[in-house]
């Protein structure tokens, strides 16, 4: 229902006849998949997904329900090792180092790949401890002053602090959604990730609040790789610079935003983009 | 009323009104089922509610008046014609710690050895207006009542020879007919008292002599057969208490741990499917069972004494670990996924998640579980009767290997006991004491679950 009938206004005269990697190729990678697969004991979720993601940008992840996206994007901090009977195959790397490395240790790859939820998942303690839990177990602060500008750093950042400043010790439950849902992502920054990954961080939130998020992912893209999976594709027109279309598991097209809504490729990005089937 | 407003009308839409008027009719069919469901549940409630008022009545009715008895008070002289042994020995007059032991010892025996039941005789022969045989007075008073003037004089040397008022507790037979509990038109070769018995108890009833008190030897006195209205339920208690320290330091840690592993990081495979089946049937295992194998490991094959509440706990709390274990593993389930989740994402450790984010939130779930399961073994009797736990008792344990019995254990023994019409109240009496002390854990439990209770 709110996909856009027509692509977004975005288009005009950047639009040229560049690849379909367009301005992915001009930053420097961040996150490479090649040939990954992922399988849910029988069920076969990713087919064979290889793709480049630039460092500092915002790349989105589309596709219809149940296409892989979110599978996808679990690859990339390996939580889908929680899931009883999860088989992923193919390499991840992340700058150089191929996140499914025995050489690698789960705790330091989520340490530099951070996550943002669907549903808000404040930890039911106060706002200061829900920022300050990830610079703790890693040990990142010495002092408490250090803590102290950690948590407000962070806070700041996720446009956070001056709505919360007054009341740190009050339980982060009690935020409204959209709140809970920035401190989550001041959580997330709170470890000095380079990459965030969103899974869909909007989609319990209502318009404003929604907004809100947008603004700050677009702030955030100046310090950070953000990966960002949703539903809806007016979100994705206005924060994303790549755009990677996923379908029945296989990665349909990816290519630079502003070229997947106004020329895609393929006939089943288009279908989707124009509201087709979804 | 709903058929009539929507009653069939030939209107142009006709196959709507037709669907309508079937909904319609479907409605009240569907109303009546919820009526009648409604009622059924209402009944069931009803009748649990009856029963348990029901319950609570007998046992409040029959069990309150036990916690008053007959007592007399009466002037005891403590003659020392009859109970002088000389001072007490005190340690400066001899050598060593031995020997003055031994003479402490011998005083304590020769002051045992004195007639205090004929200082207690005199006293009550001066409230009657005929003396009474000794016999007779003997039947009328608790027999523990000797040996507590008798301890009450070894305290405090210093009485002899002077007049004290003394509140003897009369004896169980005297309590009952006191309190009416046995029908006074019958025959005296069906009596407990003899009719000069009959006749004394009257006459200090009448003069006032014989009251009711509060019958606090309950709670601070241990069993006793051969003064039964002296009895009282101190080292039940304190056996069972003992009991309840090994079930708690054994059950909930292991429980609990186990429970975390289980849910949180043992593998799902056949291995662990096999193990949670085992341990939903060991809690449905009855506990006259685990009664057995306690006998047989504790006891036969591990020589640990009988009747120890080291037994009874061991026993107790293989019963209560499955209990445990179920129902942490219940509430470690129902945390949401997505606490895990966004501690994994920030890179805890699984040690650390489940620490940090799943165990708070869960502490009271894991002690309403362990307060449950710890009242639930409190109350079960059947096991211990197999490890020797209802044998007759007549110390207060001091520790974990003494031989004690347990409250549950202490109500079957009364139960049991030929000399009903006491007894039964009695009994009534420490079933009160028993549900109190499950009442008061429970309170604990709701307590401790709103302190800690996380909201989300």
């Amino acid at each position: 229902m709110d996909q856009p009938a027509s692509p977004p206004t975005k288009m005009g005269v950047s639009v040229t006849s560049r690849a379909t990697e367009g301005s992915a190729a001009a930053a420097p990678v961040k996150v490479s998949a090649q040939n990954v697969d992922v399988f849910y004991g029988e069920k076969h979720a990713i087919k064979g997904v290889s793709i480049n993601i630039p460092e500092r940008s915002v790349t989105a992840f589309i596709g219809p329900s149940g296409c892989g996206k979110s599978t996808f994007l679990r690859c990339i901090n390996r939580m889908n090792d929680l899931i009883e009977g999860c088989r992923v195959t193919g390499r991840i790397l992340l700058d150089d180092d191929d996140i499914n490395d025995r050489s690698v240790d789960v705790v330091l790859l989520r340490a530099r790949v951070g996550m943002v939820f669907q549903k808000p998942n404040p930890f039911p303690k106060s706002i200061y401890d829900n920022v300050a839990y990830g610079p703790k177990i890693h040990g990142l602060a010495r002092t408490r002053a250090e803590m102290d500008a950690i948590v407000e750093q962070s806070l700041r950042k996720a446009a956070l602090w001056d709505e919360v400043k007054d009341r740190l010790k009050e339980p982060g439950t009690g935020l409204s959604g959209g709140q809970q849902q920035r401190l989550c992502i001041a959580r997330a920054i709170a470890v000095s990730p380079e990459v965030i990954l969103m899974d869909e961080p909007c989609s319990a939130l209502d318009p404003i609040a929604t907004a809100r998020i947008e603004e700050l992912i677009d702030e955030l893209r100046q310090n950070y790789t953000i990966i960002i999976v949703t539903h809806s594709m007016q979100q994705a027109a206005r924060v994303s610079q790549q755009t990677a279309f996923f379908h029945l598991g296989n990665l349909v097209e990816t290519g630079s935003t502003e070229f997947m809504f106004t020329n895609p490729h393929d006939q089943r990005t288009q279908d989707y983009i124009t509201g087709r089937f979804g | 009323m709903a058929d009539v407003a929507l009653a069939p009308s030939p209107a142009p839409d006709a196959p709507r009104t037709r669907s309508a008027d079937l909904i319609a009719r479907s409605l009240s069919r569907r109303r009546r089922a919820e009526v009648r469901f409604r009622a059924y549940g209402l009944a069931a409630v009803i009748a649990a509610i009856a029963f348990v008022v029901f319950l609570f009545w007998t046992i409040l009715q029959s069990g309150l008046p036990a916690f008053f008895q007959a007592a007399m008070t009466v002037e005891v002289t403590l003659d020392p014609a009859v109970i002088d042994v000389g001072p007490r020995p005190v340690r400066a007059d001899f050598p060593n710690e031995a020997a003055f032991a031994a003479a402490d010892l011998a005083w304590q025996t020769a002051l045992a050895g004195k007639n205090f039941g004929s200082l207690i005789e005199r006293a009550v022969n001066a409230v009657l207006a005929t003396p009474a045989s000794s016999r007779d007075i003997r039947a009328i008073y608790a027999s523990n009542e000797r040996f507590r003037l008798r301890d009450m004089v070894a305290a405090d040397p210093g009485l002899i020879g002077r007049t004290i008022p003394f509140t003897l507790v009369a004896s169980a037979d005297v309590d009952v007919w006191f309190k009416g509990n046995i029908d006074r038109s019958l025959p005296e070769n069906q009596q407990q008292l003899t009719l000069a018995q009959q006749q004394i108890t009257d006459a200090m009833i009448a003069d006032g002599t014989m009251k009711s008190v509060f019958a606090s030897w309950i709670f601070t006195n241990v069993d006793s057969r051969s003064s039964p209205a002296t009895a009282g339920l101190a080292g039940a208690f304190m056996g069972s208490l003992f009991m309840m320290l090994v079930v708690i330091a054994l059950s909930v840690p292991i429980g609990v741990a186990g429970a975390i592993y289980l849910e949180e990081f043992a593998p799902k495979n056949r291995i662990t499917d096999l193990i949670e089946v085992n341990i939903n049937n060991l809690a449905a295992v009855p506990s006259i069972v685990f009664g057995l194998l306690g006998a047989a490991v504790f006891i036969n094959a591990m020589h640990l004494p009988l009747s120890a509440p080291i037994v009874g706990g061991l026993v107790l709390s293989l019963m209560t670990l499955p209990t445990i274990i179920i129902a942490t593993r219940g509430v470690l389930r129902a945390v949401p996924p997505s606490i895990r989740e966004a501690a994994t994402g920030l890179g805890a450790s699984r040690v650390q998640v489940v620490f940090h984010h799943v165990l708070p939130l869960v502490i009271p779930g894991i002690l309403t579980a362990t307060i449950i399961g710890v009242a639930q073994a409190l109350g079960e009797t059947a096991p211990l009767l197999l490890v020797g736990m209802s044998a007759f008792v007549a110390n207060i344990p001091t520790g974990l290997f003494d031989q004690s019995t347990a409250l549950p254990v202490q109500l079957f023994l009364w139960q049991g006991n030929e000399n009903r019409n006491f007894f039964e109240p009695r009994t009534s009496a420490a079933i009160i004491v028993l549900l109190g002390l499950m009442i008061l854990l429970n309170a604990l439990a709701i307590f401790l679950r709103q302190r800690f209770q996380t909201r989300w």
